[in-house]
């Protein structure tokens, strides 16, 4: 099917674009983005073919042409989700990968990359072939999967990164627990370049962090609950900053919470580290006064912080220190959250909000529209290399119609109970936010909402 | 009567609730010393001990509360339990509260438990230990002590000695000492001690003979065996050496100074059994009115209709 999508507000940062125009899409790919004010087409060279292959002329009928009008809604690439995770092989009853793609595409999602901590692992290229094809017949979008970095991400040998990597494996990482072991991590950094991927470090060390279940600080001596000092996290970011620099592998930082760690990278940066960062709306939208009346829906590893590290977040995301905003989509099922809260999985149920609370941030002045979808959809791109495998982050001619269109103007409320994840746990429940995607375009297929 | 069903901790209390309960617990006093200890105030209620972790003196205590009141009590020992068969939390305490419990008193070594089951339940929750976070009873009956032998709270220094960060006891102590208008100190090594905590109006002392200086009341805490393996200090002998209750540190205390422990002792360790059998300790009279706190909480949180 051809779909335009006309006048609408289109903010692409790839292209610089940020203004009123249409998006022409051809085939599941963008056949061109004609801005309005410049009359200036960005279109594909070569040959000059009509804007259909089918269906002639455009003005002509067309009964294979569909006309989305966009008017007063603002237009951007399909968003990339860095970091989710979809449970599926192993934990189908929290989530699984046609579940978590349908969250994804109600939260204006076009990509996902899901993490390792499945049963079994992803540590092996026929579980990451397992993911691929899953993803294949039954998602809503496109899934790529993240492999572990180590065999059962256990810390102690490096898993087959090669073949994952041939299996469609975007990045490595073992999330959810560090690679405590200095000489595993350096070992990791170096071989993860044969490949040119990434490897995506949760900065934890356990050590520190041992039976802790949320922010060290007077709150947590206040409720009784164990903490985790920032630390924790600070120590290892800064080891995986020196092991980058020892190894110029390439280092990208998951879900920064706290001050220190923006600081270290901003440092990094400067010297020319090949480091990136994501951080999570909940970094940058609670503090830990959230858990205070035990709510296990805000128990979150990294722990919520406190307002200094969201004040320390929203600088990183102004200035650039930090690359991308990631959900850490972490679906759980409401007996495992109906817990004691030392017991109670961490974790937050993200890709149905995600959008909605990042869009605070260009309501409070913090970046622009255009900064917040580069933070969301082209350098989440980029980072990972994503152009090898098709175009995605951006609406230039011959991406994939990955498209997600929003309404800022319309204002939600956010129902826990309504999350299209089967992971209903959210801190956020009840929240009044402005700004959600009416549409998203997904290689090319239409979901709409009202 | 209190305006509210459960009680989960001292910080969720105002002055004037703890006020009500310490003077509603001296009449109950009246009534336990009695020949006839019992009264009929709660006939026909039916409480029932839901204690997570191994415990002989408090359940014991609110047994005796709950029948000095003439409620129905029973004891739901855990090991024995379906938890062992992997029932959850909820459910363990859903099924209490469907065989007939009026008040569910908990103990569980998870922080913020009576927190989660007060809002399933429509029982009362009794808090009688979880986590690290509070044992207000324990407090109560400490303040109850305090002003019976004292005459008063207000502007007292008290000390409270000891693993301050794993102690609920002192936890619960800190609050309610500080919204009666004591001076509180706080005494033991940085590694007990949470360097945030004087954000709650405490003031920290690691040297014990600087901080035991002209103190009207001596808090001691059970110092736990475990702690040493994990670091918190070198050994027992060290621990006792530089904070144990020696009567020649006392001495650094006003005259009148009262000792108190929650119990159990570690004899010889954070307390010399001089001080423990003394004229200064009110460790045994801690005990008695503990009843009497226990039973006044009871009353207080019946008054809610559910």
């Amino acid at each position: 099917m051809n779909i335009i999508i006309k006048n609408g507000h289109i903010v692409d940062p790839s292209q610089k674009i940020d203004g009123i125009g249409d998006v022409v899409i051809e085939d599941g790919k963008i056949k061109e983005v004609i801005s309005h004010k410049s009359k200036v087409k960005s279109q594909q060279k070569n040959p000059p073919s009509p804007p259909f292959t089918k269906g002639g002329q455009r003005g002509i009928k067309d009964p294979d042409l569909r006309t989305i009008n966009a008017e007063g809604l603002i237009v951007v690439p399909g968003l990339i989700d860095m970091h989710a995770h979809l449970r599926e092989p192993g934990f189908e009853y929290k989530e699984t990968i046609k579940t978590g793609t349908a969250a994804a595409v109600r939260g204006g999602f076009t990509t996902v990359c899901c993490m390792p901590n499945t049963y079994p692992v992803n540590d092996n290229a026929s579980v990451t072939e397992f993911i691929i094809r899953k993803a294949a017949r039954e998602g809503l979008c496109t899934v790529y999967p993240i492999g572990a970095i180590t065999k059962g991400q256990k810390g102690e040998e490096l898993a087959e990164m090669g073949a994952m990597r041939n299996e469609g494996c975007i990045a490595f990482s073992d999330d959810g627990y560090p690679v405590m072991n200095s000489l595993m991590m350096r070992r990791a950094l170096e071989y993860s370049k044969s490949f040119g991927v990434p490897i995506i470090s949760h900065c934890e060390d356990l050590t520190l962090s041992e039976g802790g279940v949320m922010n060290e600080g007077l709150l947590s001596v206040t409720l009784g609950l164990k903490g985790i000092p920032a630390e924790a996290e600070k120590i290892i970011v800064f080891r995986d900053i020196m092991l980058s620099e020892l190894t110029g592998g390439k280092l990208h930082v998951a879900h920064v919470s706290t001050e220190g760690s923006v600081e270290l990278i901003r440092d990094a940066k400067k010297r020319g580290t090949p480091v990136t960062a994501e951080t999570c709306p909940h970094y940058f939208s609670l503090t830990e006064d959230a858990v205070r009346e035990y709510d296990t829906n805000a128990k979150v590893n990294p722990p919520l912080r406190t307002k200094r590290d969201i004040d320390a977040v929203k600088e990183g995301l102004q200035d650039g220190t930090i690359d991308v905003i990631a959900t850490d989509h972490a679906p759980h099922h409401r007996d495992e959250k109906l817990k004691e809260f030392d017991l109670a999985p961490s974790g937050i149920s993200g890709l149905d909000t995600a959008l909605s609370l990042s869009i605070r941030l260009v309501e409070e002045g913090v970046l622009t529209m255009s900064q917040l979808i580069e933070k969301m959809a082209l350098n989440p791109s980029r980072i990972l290399g994503l152009p090898l495998y098709g175009l995605k982050g951006m609406l230039r001619p011959g991406a994939d119609a990955d498209i997600t269109i929003i309404d800022m103007k319309k204002e939600i409320r956010i129902e826990a109970s309504k999350f299209v994840s089967k992971g209903k746990n959210t801190p956020f429940d009840g929240w009044m936010l402005k700004g959600i995607p009416v549409v998203t375009i997904s290689r090319g297929r239409i979901y709409e909402w009202q | 009567m209190l305006n509210k069903k459960d009680l989960l901790g001292i910080k969720e209390l105002s002055v004037e609730e703890i006020n009500l309960i310490l003077d509603t617990a001296a009449g109950f006093k009246d009534v336990i010393g009695r020949d006839i200890k019992k009264v009929p105030t709660l006939r026909g209620k039916t409480a029932v001990n839901l204690f997570f972790e191994p415990s002989t003196r408090t359940r014991t205590s609110f047994e005796l509360a709950a029948k000095r009141l003439s409620t129905d009590v029973i004891n739901f020992s855990v090991p024995t339990s379906s938890v062992v068969k992997g029932e959850s939390l909820i459910d363990t305490a859903l099924t209490v509260q469907a065989l007939g419990a009026d008040f569910i008193i908990i103990r569980h070594s998870s922080s913020g438990v009576p927190h989660l089951l007060a809002k399933k339940l429509v029982a009362s929750v009794i808090n009688a230990g979880d986590g690290t976070n509070e044992h207000p009873t324990q407090a109560l009956l400490d303040a109850f002590t305090i002003k019976e032998k004292k005459g008063k709270i207000e502007r007292l220094k008290i000390a409270i000695v000891g693993d301050i960060i794993h102690s609920r006891v002192a936890k619960s102590n800190i609050y309610s000492l500080i919204k009666l208008g004591a001076m509180v100190r706080l005494i033991g090594p940085p590694t007990l001690i949470p360097k945030e905590i004087e954000g709650i109006g405490v003031k920290v002392f690691h040297d014990m003979n600087v901080g035991l200086k002209d103190v009207d009341v001596v808090m001691m805490l059970r110092i736990q065996m475990e702690r040493q393996g994990k670091g918190f200090f070198p050994s027992t002998e060290e621990y006792s050496k530089n904070w144990g209750l020696t009567p020649e540190r006392l001495s650094l205390a006003k005259g009148d100074v009262i000792v108190m422990h929650p119990g159990p002792m570690n004899r010889g360790i954070e307390i010399t059994s001089e001080i423990a059998d003394g004229p200064q300790s009110v460790i045994l009279e801690q005990v008695t009115n503990g009843i009497a706190v226990r039973m006044a909480v009871m009353y207080l949180l019946s008054g809610v209709k559910r």
